[in-house]
C-alpha cells in the first residue's frame, strides 16, 4: 500500500491533520476523537487476531472492560482523600479495601495491571482451549460467553466493582486535574502517539516470521503442524496481544470518556468492536483504524440525528460488509488502486506495442 | 477520512454556533436529555415528554424572565457514557442554562462530574437509592426514606413480620434492601430471604421455590423492567399470584403495569409520590393536558411528573434569583414553594425535594387505587440515618 | 441445611430449564452440524415465535390458541429462516465466521423491526385456564405451564428423532451429514437438504417462541436472554447430534438449577461457563463425538 508514493504523502497529511486537530477542532469534538482513537487502538488487535490469525473473537469488550477498570480503580482511589473508601463500598457495607484494588493505589501498578492482567487473563483462556484444538465458530461462541459473564459478574459484585453504574467521578491522573482543555489535549496527544507506537509495532510483527506463521496457521493449520511447528503458542501469543491492546484501548476510552461500566463489556459491544474492522478492512492495519473512526463517528451522527434508524443501518451494512466486500474498505481501495495500476500497466503495453 | 469527518463536525459546530448567538437575546436554552432509543427509551420518552409539555406551556405564558425557552433534546441512548458525552456537548457547544435529564443512577453517575467541572445545573427527575448530593444537581425524585421507608412502615402497621426481598442486580435494589434489612432488624422483624436477577433476567423458577418455601407475609419487590412481567407470571403459574401473596413493587408506575396487563399485577401495591389517580384539581388539568397531546390512553407517571415539575421550579428559581446563573438559581430554589400537580413542594437545603408518599393497590385497569398516604411532607434524607450513621450532605451550609 | 423439599423441586426445575435450551438449542444444532454454520439470529427466531403467538391469540382468542399459535410460529418462523438461508447463508456456505456475522446484522434488524411493529415495551400472552394451574406432591408444586413445556420438548425430540430415521428427508439428511461430497455426486440436491434443514431448525425455535410467552413478556430481544445459554449447549453437546444435544441442555439446566440453592443467579451463570470451558477439557469434541476423516473441517 505504502510503496505507492502518492499515498506516502497522503499518510503524512492525516499524520499531521491528527497531530494538529487539538486545534482545529472543538474541545467536545476532540474529546470524541480521542475516544475514537482509543477505540481504533483495540481495532488494531483485531486485526492481529482475527485478520491475520482467522480466529474470530467476540470477547474483546472483557480485554477493553479490564483495561478501563484497573486505571479507573486508580483514579478514583487516587481522587479520594486519605482513609475514605470509594462511595459505592461504604453503601454496601465493606469496611476495608478488598486486597486485590490494594496495589492500584500506586499508579505505576495500575499502568502494568492495564498490560500484564488482560496478557495472563488471555493467555490463561486461550492457552486452555487452544490446546484441546477448540476453534472457529466453538471459539467464536465460547468468547461470547465469556463476554456475558465478565458483565454480568461486574453488575453482581457492586460492592466491590460499583456495579451496573460503574466507576465514575475521577479527578485527578499522575497529579494532573483531569476535564481541563490542557488535559484533554494531553490525553489526546498521549492516545494518538500510543496509536502510532501500536500500528508501528503491528506492522513490524505482521511482516516478521511470526506474522508469517500467524498466517500460515490461518491458511492450514494442520499443514504446519505437519511442518513441525506447534501452533497453540503462536494462536496464544495473538490473541494475548490483541488483547492487551484492547485494554490499552479500554484504559484511554476511560480517561477520555471519565467512566467505564459493564455497558462496555457486554456481548453486544463485543460485536460492535468486531463491525469496525469488519467495515475497515480485517487484513489492513489503517483499515481498521479508519473503521473504529468512520463507524463511531456515524453513530454519533445517525443515532443522534434518526435513533431508530442506526441499528438498520449497522445491521444493514454489516451484512453488506460481510458478504460482498469481505476485506473492508480497505479492500476495495486496494482492489480499486490495482485495477488503476493494470489499467495503466495495459496502456502502457498498448503504447509500447504500438511504438513498435 | 479523518479530515472530512472533522470538517464536517467543525462546519456543523459553526453553524449551531452563528444561530445560537443570533437568538441569544431572546431566548435562552436548556438542555433536555433522556434517552431515545436503548432499552431505557420507553420509560424516558414519556418524562422528556413531560419535560418538553412544560416548557412549551412556560413559553406560551411567556417565558422566563421574558425569554422564549429553547430546547436543546439528546439522546443518551441508554448508554452512561453517551449520557456524559452529551451533557458535555450540551453545556459546551450549545451554551444551555441548565439540563434536565437522566433516569438510571448509572446516566446520573456518569453526568455528574460533567455537571460539577462545567459548574452547571442537572434536574433529575427519578426516585433513586440517595448515598450522593452533587451541589450541581437538583434531585426531585424520592429519596430512600421518601419511598422505600414509608412501604416498610406502611407494611409493619398492617401487621407484617416476615419479608421476602427481590431485585434486579443492580444498585437500587441492592442499596433499598440493605436500608430495609438494617430497619428489620432494628425492628426485630423476620427477613425471608434475599434474591437477585441479573437485569433483564426471565427465569425464576428458583426464586419462586425459595419464596414458596419462605412463605413471606409481603415480598419487597425491587425489580426492573421485564423481569417484572416474567416474574409475575411465573408467580402466578405457580399458585402464588398478587391475590395470594401481597407484593409492594417500587419500579411498576401506571405505564409498566399497563403494558404487562393490568390483570396480571392486578392487587399488587406500589409506593410513589404522585400516582396518577391523586385527587385535585391540578392534577386532573395536567393528566388532561398530558393526553391532548399524547393519546387518550397515556400513562402519567411519578417520573413524569418530576421531570414536568422540575422545569416550572427552574422557572420559579431563575425568576426568584433574577438570573440563569448556576449558583443564584440553585441558591434561590432551596425553600422555594412551588405549585404542582401533586400540591406545593419545595426543595430541602440538600438539594432534594420535600414530598409525600402515598401506597396504591393496582386495580383491573392498571390504576392505584390510592390506600394510605404520609402524614406530612417528608424531609428527603440522602443518607438513611440507621444504615450510615454520620453521613451528611458536605455542601450543606457552606 | 440442605432442604430436601428445595433440592428435588430444583432438580424439577433444571428439567425445565433443560427443556427450555433444547428447544432454542436443536434448531442450532441441527444446521451447525450440517452446514457448519451458526445462525446468529436464531434468538430472533425464537421472538418471532412469540410475537406470532401474540397475534394468533388476538385472532382466536379461547382456551385453544396456544394450540393454534404453535403451527402457526413454526411455519412463521420456518418460512422467515427460508428466506434468510436463501438470501445471506447460502451466498456464505464456505465462509462459516462470516455466516455468523452476517447473521448477527439480520437478528439487529429483526430486533429493531420488532421495535418498531410492536413497540419496545414486551407484549403479553395470557396463559389459558387449563395451563394456569398445577398440583401438589407434599410440599413440592408443579406448575401445569412447566410441565407442558417439558412435554413440547420431548415431543420435539420424538417428532425429529422419527424424522432423521424413518423418512426420506432423514435419510437425505443422513447422507448429507456423513459425506457432503459423496452425497452430492450421487445426485442428492444437497442445497434443498440444507434449505429443508434450516427451515425445520429456525421453526422449532418458532414454537420455542410460543412456548417461552408462557413464562414471560414477548419483548424484541427476548431471544437474546436465551441465546448464549443455546450457543453453550450446542458447544457442549458435540457436532450437531441431536442425542449429545439434548445431554447438555439436561447436564446445564441441572448445574444451572441446583447451583441456585446455594448461589445467586449471576453466580450460577459464571459457575455454568466454567463448568463448560472445564469440560472441554476432557472432551473437547463434546458430549457425543462424531468421526470426521476430514483435517481441517
Amino acid at each position: 500500500m505504502t510503496d505507492h508514493p502518492l499515498l506516502r504523502h497522503a499518510w503524512i497529511a492525516v499524520l499531521a491533520l491528527a497531530v494538529l486537530a487539538p486545534s482545529l477542532v472543538s474541545s467536545y469534538d476532540l474529546n470524541l476523537l480521542g475516544r475514537f482513537l482509543a477505540m481504533a487502538i483495540l481495532a488494531i488487535g483485531i486485526v492481529l487476531i482475527w485478520g491475520e490469525g482467522g480466529i474470530l473473537t467476540l470477547g474483546q469488550g472483557v480485554f477493553f472492560g479490564l483495561g478501563g477498570y484497573s486505571i479507573a480503580m486508580y483514579l478514583k482511589l487516587a481522587s479520594l482523600e486519605p482513609g475514605y473508601l470509594p462511595d459505592f463500598m461504604e453503601w454496601s457495607g465493606v469496611m476495608s479495601l478488598p486486597w486485590w484494588w490494594v496495589p492500584f493505589q500506586y499508579p505505576l501498578f495500575a499502568v502494568l495491571a492495564v498490560v500484564l492482567v488482560p496478557a495472563l487473563f488471555a493467555g490463561l483462556f486461550a492457552w486452555l482451549v487452544f490446546r484441546r484444538r477448540i476453534a472457529g465458530v466453538y471459539f467464536a461462541l465460547i468468547t461470547q460467553a465469556v463476554a456475558l459473564t465478565f458483565a454480568t459478574l461486574l453488575t453482581s459484585q457492586q460492592s466491590t466493582t460499583g456495579g451496573y453504574n460503574g466507576l465514575t467521578g475521577f479527578t485527578t491522573l499522575f497529579g494532573m486535574e483531569l476535564g481541563t482543555d490542557a488535559a484533554n489535549r494531553t490525553l489526546y496527544w498521549v492516545t494518538l502517539g500510543l496509536l502510532v507506537a501500536v500500528f508501528a509495532g503491528s506492522k513490524w510483527l505482521i511482516g516478521s516470521r511470526f506474522g508469517t506463521l500467524l498466517r500460515a496457521t490461518r491458511d492450514g493449520e494442520n499443514r504446519v503442524r505437519f511442518l513441525g511447528y506447534d501452533t497453540t503458542p503462536y494462536k496464544v501469543v495473538a490473541f494475548a496481544l490483541s488483547a492487551v491492546f484492547a485494554s490499552i484501548g479500554g484504559a484511554f476510552f476511560t480517561l477520555h470518556a471519565g467512566v467505564v461500566s459493564p455497558a462496555f463489556v457486554g456481548v453486544v459491544p463485543s460485536i460492535e468492536m468486531i463491525v469496525w474492522v469488519a467495515v475497515g478492512g480485517r487484513k489492513s492495519l489503517w483499515g481498521a483504524v479508519a473503521g473504529a473512526l468512520i463507524v463511531n463517528f456515524a453513530k454519533d451522527i445517525v443515532s443522534s440525528a434518526m435513533p431508530e434508524a442506526w441499528l438498520y443501518v449497522l445491521g444493514l451494512v454489516f451484512i453488506l460488509v460481510v458478504t460482498f466486500l469481505p476485506n473492508g474498505i480497505a479492500g476495495l481501495a486496494e482492489d480499486l488502486m490495482k485495477r488503476r495500476r493494470e489499467r495503466a500497466a495495459a496502456t502502457g503495453t498498448a503504447l509500447l506495442e504500438e511504438a513498435q | 477520512m479523518k479530515t472530512s469527518a472533522t470538517g464536517a463536525i467543525c462546519g456543523a459546530a459553526t453553524i449551531a454556533f452563528a444561530f445560537s448567538a443570533a437568538h441569544a437575546e431572546d431566548t435562552v436554552a436548556v438542555g433536555v436529555l433522556q434517552s431515545l432509543s436503548g432499552t431505557m427509551a420507553i420509560s424516558e420518552v414519556t418524562v422528556k415528554n413531560a419535560e418538553v409539555m412544560a416548557i412549551d406551556e412556560i413559553n406560551a405564558a411567556g417565558g422566563v424572565l421574558g425569554r422564549q425557552i429553547e430546547a436543546v433534546i439528546e439522546d443518551g441512548a441508554s448508554d452512561p457514557a453517551i449520557f456524559a458525552q452529551k451533557a458535555s456537548k450540551l453545556i459546551q457547544n450549545d451554551d444551555v442554562a441548565t439540563v434536565f435529564g437522566g433516569w438510571t443512577s448509572a446516566s446520573r453517575k456518569a453526568m455528574l462530574p460533567v455537571f460539577e467541572r462545567a459548574g452547571s445545573l442537572l434536574w433529575y427527575p427519578v426516585q433513586f437509592e440517595g448515598n450522593e448530593c452533587s451541589p450541581n444537581i437538583m434531585y426531585s425524585g424520592a429519596q430512600p426514606n421518601q419511598q422505600i421507608l414509608p412501604a416498610y412502615d406502611w407494611a409493619k402497621a398492617e401487621g407484617k413480620e416476615s419479608f421476602f426481598l427481590v431485585g434486579s442486580d443492580y444498585v437500587f435494589p441492592r442499596t433499598a434492601n440493605l436500608i430495609v434489612k438494617k430497619h428489620l432488624a432494628e425492628d426485630g422483624l423476620a427477613l425471608a430471604g434475599e434474591q437477585y436477577v441479573p437485569l433483564g433476567g426471565t427465569d425464576f423458577s428458583a426464586v419462586i421455590a425459595k419464596i414458596r418455601a419462605a412463605k413471606p407475609d409481603v415480598i419487597f419487590n425491587t425489580l426492573n423492567g421485564d423481569s417484572n412481567v416474567s416474574f409475575f407470571k411465573q408467580m402466578a403459574a405457580a399458585g402464588m399470584g398478587p391475590d395470594k401473596v401481597e407484593v409492594m413493587s417500587f419500579s411498576i408506575a401506571e405505564q409498566e403495569a399497563q403494558a404487562m396487563g393490568a390483570s396480571l399485577v392486578e392487587g399488587s401495591y406500589a409506593t410513589w409520590n404522585y400516582f396518577e389517580t391523586l385527587p385535585s384539581e391540578a392534577n386532573a388539568e395536567f393528566v388532561q393536558a398530558y393526553r391532548t397531546l399524547h393519546g387518550a390512553d397515556a400513562a402519567v407517571t411519578d417520573p413524569m411528573l418530576h421531570g414536568y415539575l422540575n422545569v416550572y421550579a427552574w422557572k420559579a428559581a431563575v425568576e426568584a434569583a433574577g438570573s440563569f446563573e448556576t449558583d443564584a438559581v440553585r441558591a434561590a430554589a432551596v425553600g422555594l414553594e412551588v405549585d404542582t400537580p401533586m400540591g406545593p413542594v419545595s426543595f430541602a437545603p440538600n438539594q432534594s425535594l420535600r414530598q409525600s408518599a402515598h401506597v396504591g393497590k393496582l386495580d383491573a385497569e392498571g390504576r392505584f387505587e390510592i390506600l394510605w398516604s404520609s402524614a406530612a411532607m417528608i424531609e428527603p434524607e440522602p443518607y438513611d440515618a440507621l444504615t450510615f450513621p454520620g453521613k451528611t450532605c458536605g455542601f450543606v451550609g457552606n | 441445611m440442605l432442604d430436601a423439599t428445595l433440592f428435588a423441586g430444583q432438580v424439577f426445575n433444571g428439567f425445565s430449564v433443560a427443556s427450555l435450551f433444547v428447544l432454542a438449542a436443536l434448531g442450532l444444532a441441527l444446521s451447525f452440524g450440517l452446514m457448519r454454520v451458526i445462525n446468529m439470529a436464531h434468538g430472533e427466531m425464537l421472538m418471532l415465535g412469540g410475537y406470532l403467538a401474540y397475534l394468533t391469540y388476538l385472532i382466536v382468542p379461547g382456551p385453544m390458541a396456544i394450540l393454534v399459535a404453535m403451527p402457526v410460529a413454526f411455519l412463521g418462523a420456518a418460512l422467515v429462516g427460508g428466506l434468510m438461508e436463501v438470501t445471506v447463508i447460502r451466498r456464505l456456505s464456505s465462509r462459516p465466521l462470516d455466516t455468523l456475522l452476517a447473521t448477527w446484522g439480520v437478528s439487529l434488524i429483526l430486533q429493531q423491526a420488532a421495535r418498531s411493529a410492536f413497540g419496545p415495551i414486551g407484549v403479553g400472552v395470557t396463559a389459558p385456564d387449563w395451563l394456569n394451574t398445577g398440583f401438589a406432591i407434599g410440599s413440592l408444586y408443579f406448575p401445569s405451564t412447566r410441565i407442558f413445556i417439558l412435554a413440547v420438548a420431548v415431543a420435539v425430540l420424538a417428532g425429529l428423532g422419527l424424522l432423521i430415521a424413518r423418512t426420506r428427508l432423514g435419510l437425505l439428511v443422513r447422507a448429507v451429514n456423513q459425506d457432503r461430497m459423496m452425497a452430492a455426486a450421487s445426485g442428492i440436491n444437497t442445497r434443498r437438504v440444507d434449505l429443508a434443514v434450516f427451515c425445520l431448525g429456525t421453526g422449532i425455535a418458532g414454537l420455542a417462541g410460543v412456548v417461552l410467552s408462557l413464562l414471560g413478556p414477548v419483548t424484541p430481544t427476548v431471544g437474546q436472554s436465551y441465546i448464549v445459554p443455546a450457543f453453550l449447549v450446542v458447544v457442549m453437546g458435540g457436532l450437531g447430534s441431536m442425542i449429545g444435544t439434548t445431554a447438555a441442555a439436561i447436564i446445564l439446566g441441572l448445574v444451572s438449577a441446583l447451583s441456585q440453592i446455594f448461589l445467586d443467579v449471576s453466580m450460577s451463570q459464571v459457575l455454568m461457563l466454567v463448568f463448560v470451558i472445564v469440560f472441554l477439557q476432557f472432551r473437547p469434541q463434546g458430549v457425543v463425538a462424531t468421526r470426521s476423516r476430514a483435517l481441517e473441517g
